[in-house]
């Protein structure tokens, strides 16, 4: 176990270890649903909550499960599986009791499944043998990280809507350019605090 | 095996993996700073898409339609498990380089896609063929990128120095955005050389 300050950790995953910045994780969803500011909200809020849980109830399954019967090598099948009974479970919880948050998040919500990012948190913290409540500040503080980041693009994809693009480089293209010049500027942020 | 040229083409090029269809790029970017991590998580994808490709054809018509995503989940696992055991007993070096990337093909959309795309009709042999062009493609586009990166990020190739003793490194290859702007670039030189018809951009998502 290292010990780190769980604020330490939980700045650190939104600025210095940002999950797509510097971990390259949850480039999909980030791609394709970055066109709008809202969206990208209603996303990063779904994404930040689910990862929340899940870096919790993963945290347990592993340590009170999976370590005592020498199952670690199943860590991967098992999470999956947890993250996507967890998206399911959310999914009817929010429908049946927040129909107005659902119809808020609903489409975005089975797509967290497939969001590298969640798995990648798990993985993470396993790798770095946080303790719970490092655990718990990484998985939100990674949320949070993401959504800055999706909000971000965004708001710069919808300025430049509009803008005339060299041929070819419209879409992912430009996207990439610009999560580049981002993780540029999220490079400055290096000397505050630091993990690994 | 009459189209096995096409096969590779399309995997390689006109619908590759990375570049046309934009997908797995998370897993992409981030082992691509060295080009044995990129070889080595290349040969995993390899191994993993074709042989999950193989599975899901073979029990292709046993497995009820509404759970087959949960199935194919479980296949993909499956592999990156015992490909996380391999690296782990004999190239432990390796596997806490490429850490929780290994992992995390799970859920590289590239494995998933192919399963639905391909193997649900398709007889298992030219499933586990389809699944090594497409793999291919990817640890083609990865070591393309980490050429470039570790080449004028460390001044080596696979660890072996090329470059004159004068050489500056650029720092800036071996960090985060470097592997964005080479893959931007990739991507922007594929669209404007592959012909136009090709690209299939309805794959985007997932």
């Amino acid at each position: 176990m290292i010990e780190i300050n769980p604020l330490v950790i939980f700045f650190a995953a939104i600025f210095t270890n940002n999950m797509i910045l510097a971990n390259f994780l949850g480039m999909c969803s980030f791609i394709a649903v970055s066109k709008e500011i809202k969206t990208a909200f209603g996303l990063g809020q779904a994404v930040t909550f689910v990862l929340t849980f899940t870096s919790i109830l993963n945290y347990f399954i592993y340590y009170k499960i999976l370590v005592p019967f020498n199952l670690e090598y199943l860590r991967f099948i098992v999470f999956i599986i947890s993250i996507a009974a967890f998206v399911q479970l959310v999914e009817m919880i929010i429908d049946r009791y927040f129909p107005a948050l659902y119809y808020a998040l609903g489409i975005f919500l089975p797509l967290i499944t497939v969001n590298c990012a969640v798995l990648g948190v798990s993985l993470f913290m396993l790798i770095r043998e946080y303790s719970f409540i490092q655990s718990l500040a990484f998985g939100i503080g990674s949320g949070i990280g993401w959504t800055l980041a999706i909000v971000a693009m965004a708001g710069i994809r919808q300025k430049i809507k509009n803008n005339k693009l060299p041929n070819g480089l419209e879409g992912p293209g430009i996207t990439l350019i610009i999560t580049g010049i981002m993780a540029l500027a999220f490079i400055g942020f290096s000397g505050i605090v630091k993990i690994q | 095996m009459a189209n096995l040229k096409e096969t590779f083409a399309k995997g390689f090029f006109k619908d590759n993996p990375i570049f046309i269809q934009i997908l797995g790029i998370c897993s992409a970017l981030a082992v691509t700073n060295l080009m044995l991590n990129s070889l080595i998580m290349g040969i995993g994808l390899i191994f993993v898409t074709a042989f999950s490709e193989m599975t899901v054809s073979l029990i292709r018509n046993r497995t009820p339609k509404h759970i087959r995503m949960m199935i194919q989940t479980f296949i993909i696992s499956f592999y990156v498990i015992l490909l996380d055991i391999f690296l782990k007993a004999y190239m432990p070096a390796m596997s806490r380089a490429l850490g929780p990337y290994v992992g995390l093909i799970i859920t590289n959309c590239i494995i998933m896609g192919r399963c639905e795309a391909f193997a649900q009709n398709n007889t298992a042999k030219d499933a586990f063929i389809d699944g090594i062009a497409y793999g291919g493609g990817y640890a083609f586009v990865l070591l393309l990128i980490s050429f470039v990166r570790e080449l004028l990020g460390f001044g080596t190739l696979f660890g072996y120095t090329v470059m004159p003793a004068g050489f500056v490194p650029w720092t800036l290859m071996v960090m985060p955005p470097a592997a964005f702007f080479l893959l931007a670039i990739i991507i922007w030189v594929a669209k404007n050389i592959l012909p136009k018809e090709e690209n299939s951009e309805g794959a985007k998502t997932a």
